[in-house]
């Protein structure tokens, strides 16, 4: 009976519940007219928020000064998000002022002047993708930021985050993710990080920022997609990462980013997107569980299914063997075609067909992130807190994950049920998963940088 | 924010006399930038004296007091915490008045990646000297976010570069007796367990471990924490769990009891997939939770997975999932502990 005693988790989880039934009892309240303007994106007044962000921040804003290509991420990807193009000139404004940010030995600062830092060289090369012109990509300097990449690489097989700075998963990530985007991605840089990686996935089966530390949505989505583009997917134990993931979400709809703690809005891309890239993961998931290839397409959607190529059996093929013959790390085991495969795993990823369904309620998603997260102009964590740049452009991708991730393949638009709410005003762009860029721009750059 | 309010005595830099050497630099944005921020004409003119002795490498007493500014008006420069590491060093400082320092800035930035790193540097200079300081300091952060995860990798640092694990089974205990629903506190306590030089690890804990467990899962079998923590202790040993009674018994009584069932249900469907044989009781302790449209001629395993798609429906897609794969799934048994293995 002690234990019924109303602990601080549950007095916080009572407080949060009750204010989000609030807001779904209303909802179910009104007539079905009504619910559907509820449920509307608020596209002009994000809109206007974003822009508005791009031209003007308040004093408040000094606080994020070592962070501001990543408040350029936010809002552009946002924008992208929303369908929406930036004129020339803010165009050229970016392009400016990302350039003035880079390092003159490669890399990206938080500001004109400051240190290279991997996040915010993530957040740098993600905007000037998304910006999209031959002007935006070829004004990085890809061979500069190779050596950066390298300089941070750790004895522990990690990355720091800048010279001097943290080793963890996070950093891992933004340097995988960037090498891969630009096409400068080698063995020496990828020699270690999955051992790093691997230490970090704890015992509930979610993967944490340093070895020992707790399972966390944000790094759990940072570890997935740099062992995916490593092409070293199968050493995670899967089948335990997923059981991780579906429980985080709660009954407010949306994702809490570790067991027993709040539903937060962003979670709806970080846990969201790790259930989104397993969908794409059968074929190794199926191995772990035991399940030969013909049983495990028996679950699936038969369509997509029949589409299997052979390129994508040799490719998961290819790294059960490498786990088998080295299982320690995968050093020297490599030849030449498995280093052009991996430097374009990002394309052929997307590329598979998605032979599982979503293991997660895609449509109560989109209704915590609709109700609860959509304000006037912007998107927050959950009611009672403010809106931020951050949030909302965590938010749209989440929701945009959820939109897309009942399609058999890359490019299929949703069908009508499969969105909530209104579908044409609602329904946003789709993203790649593992880089978190509007996938057409994805496109964009590969062709750009892989120089077809 | 209130740190400008308090600093409106300050003196600008530009009508300081010992400053009066330096030139500023003022910030490199260009003509038109996007994303500017409005600073005010403080946080412009240290940033811009910042910048003159950075370039300048100027490893000075001054460089250092002004990096202490500069930090007050943003703790989350990197950049500047990393020229205030190189002065310290150049100084030769006492670095217990930089933990002080630390101290300060600390208290209102407890979730800055650049606070927590500067200290773990600090705490590696001042090796053994640091444990106490550190363990209580990561304390007082926990008495009102027993949860904050910088504090925890910290302290997780602490502990195994420098020591001090005599009582952090005990500090384990107290924070979840004082919230049994704190994960961070329960993954602590799996750290210790298997992590402390003076325990014996893992195998050694293990009984007196999922006695504790179990005990916290028939206060609250709603608890998601304390279940992934019995998985935890039998990671890469499935077999035994299969084989612990208490496991079997502890599910048998919350399948039994009026409580939430669902994550008796989830441990059951593995033990089953590894080769578990229940007992006639918790057969039917199943039974009763069968749904009537279920054939009762179903195997177990797939029954199991039917009453968690009625009593889990926001999870309704991963339990028909998890259906789908159990046909051949004994044999994830060997593979999870080989993958587990591996992992060492
Ligand atoms: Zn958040």
């Amino acid at each position: 009976m002690e234990s019924r005693r109303v602990t601080k988790t549950l007095e916080d989880q009572g407080m949060v519940e009750r204010q989000v039934r609030e807001i779904y009892d209303f909802f179910y309240s009104i007539p079905p007219n009504s619910q559907s303007v509820v449920l509307e994106l608020q596209r002009d007044k994000h809109f206007d928020y974003l822009t508005r962000g791009l031209r003007k921040l308040g004093p408040s804003f000094s606080v994020l000064d070592a962070n501001r290509p990543w408040i350029s991420y936010w809002t552009l990807h946002s924008l992208a998000l929303l369908g929406e193009s930036i004129d020339a000139k803010l165009e050229n404004d970016a392009i400016d002022f990302l350039t003035r940010c880079q390092d003159k030995d490669g890399g990206y600062g938080g500001g004109p002047g400051q240190m290279p830092h991997l996040a915010t060289t993530y957040a740098a090369v993600n905007s000037l993708i998304t910006l999209g012109s031959p002007k935006a990509l070829s004004s990085i300097n890809r061979e500069k930021l190779y050596t950066f990449l390298l300089r941070m690489k750790d004895t522990s097989g990690g990355f720091r985050m800048h010279d001097g700075g943290e080793v963890d998963v996070r950093a891992c990530y933004t340097a995988i993710s960037v090498a891969n985007i630009l096409n400068i991605v080698d063995d020496e840089l990828i020699h270690g990080v999955g051992n790093y990686i691997l230490s970090c996935q704890t015992y509930e089966g979610g993967i944490a920022g340093e070895p020992g530390a707790e399972a966390h949505g944000g790094y759990t989505f940072c570890g997935l997609a740099a062992m995916i583009l490593i092409n070293e997917v199968n050493r995670l134990d899967l089948p335990r990462l997923i059981d991780w993931v579906v429980f985080r979400q709660g009954v407010e709809g949306g994702f809490q980013g570790r067991t027993n703690k709040l539903v937060d809005g962003c979670y709806s891309f970080w846990q969201g997107a790790v259930a989104f890239l397993i969908q794409r993961l059968n074929l190794v998931v199926h191995e772990q569980l035991g399940l030969s290839n013909d049983l495990g397409t028996e679950s699936a959607d038969d369509s997509s299914e029949s589409e299997l190529s052979d390129e994508e059996e040799h490719l998961e093929g290819t790294s059960s063997h490498v786990e088998e013959t080295c299982p320690l790390g995968q050093e020297g085991q490599e030849n030449a075609s498995d280093t052009t495969k991996k430097a374009d795993i990002g394309y052929e990823f997307i590329n598979r067909p998605i032979a599982m369904r979503p293991l997660f309620d895609s449509m109560y998603l989109q209704q915590y992130v609709l109700l609860c997260s959509q304000i006037d102009g912007g998107f927050r964590d959950k009611p009672g807190k403010g809106r931020d740049h951050y949030h909302t452009c965590y938010c749209l991708s989440g929701l945009s994950i959820a939109q897309y991730s009942w399609t058999n393949e890359a490019d299929d638009p949703p069908l009508h049920r499969d969105v909530f709410g209104p579908y044409s005003r609602n329904l946003l762009e789709q993203i790649h998963p593992l880089f978190n860029v509007e996938l057409d721009r994805y496109y964009e750059a590969r062709k750009f940088f892989s120089g077809l | 924010m209130d740190s400008g309010k308090e600093k409106r005595t300050r003196i600008p830099f530009k009508e300081r006399p010992d400053w009066a050497d330096v030139k500023p630099v003022p910030q490199d944005d260009g003509p038109c930038p996007v994303v500017p921020i409005a600073y005010t004409e403080d946080f412009s003119e240290t940033l811009d004296y910042f910048r003159a002795i950075y370039i300048a490498d100027e490893r000075s007493p001054r460089a250092l007091q002004l990096t202490a500014e500069a930090i007050q008006l943003n703790p989350g420069n990197y950049t500047v915490w990393q020229f205030r590491r190189v002065v310290l060093e150049s100084l030769g400082v006492d670095l217990h008045e930089e933990l002080k320092f630390v101290d300060r800035i600390a208290g209102e930035n407890t979730k800055n990646y650049q606070i927590w790193h500067h200290r773990r540097w600090l705490a590696e200079k001042l090796g053994a000297d640091a444990v106490t300081t550190e363990l209580e300091f990561t304390k007082k952060i926990f008495s009102e976010d027993a949860k904050n995860y910088h504090a925890w990798s910290h302290r997780q640092w602490v502990l195994q570069a420098l020591g001090g694990w005599e009582d952090e089974l005990a500090y384990c205990q107290q924070l979840l007796g004082d919230d049994i629903y704190n994960n961070s506190a329960w993954n602590q306590r799996y750290f210790v367990v298997t992590r402390s030089p003076l325990l014996g690890g893992l195998a050694a804990m293990r009984e007196l471990e999922v006695n504790y467990t179990v005990q916290a899962i028939r206060a609250s079998p709603e608890n998601e924490s304390p279940w992934r923590y019995l998985r935890g202790l039998y990671k890469n040993d499935t077999q035994s769990l299969v084989e612990d009674s208490q496991v079997a018994s502890v599910l048998l009584d919350v399948l039994t009891s009026k409580n939430s069932h669902v994550h008796a249900l989830s441990l059951l469907l593995d033990l089953l997939c590894h080769g578990f044989e229940p007992s006639q009781e918790l057969k039917s302790a199943v039974d009763v939770l069968t749904p009537q449209s279920c054939s009762p001629d179903l195997a177990l395993t797939k029954r199991v997975c039917s009453i968690l798609e009625h009593a889990d429906p926001m999870r309704v897609k991963y339990w028909n999932w998890r259906k789908s794969t159990v046909p051949v799934q004994s044999a994830q048994c060997q593979n999870t502990d080989r993958l587990a293995n591996l992992s060492m």
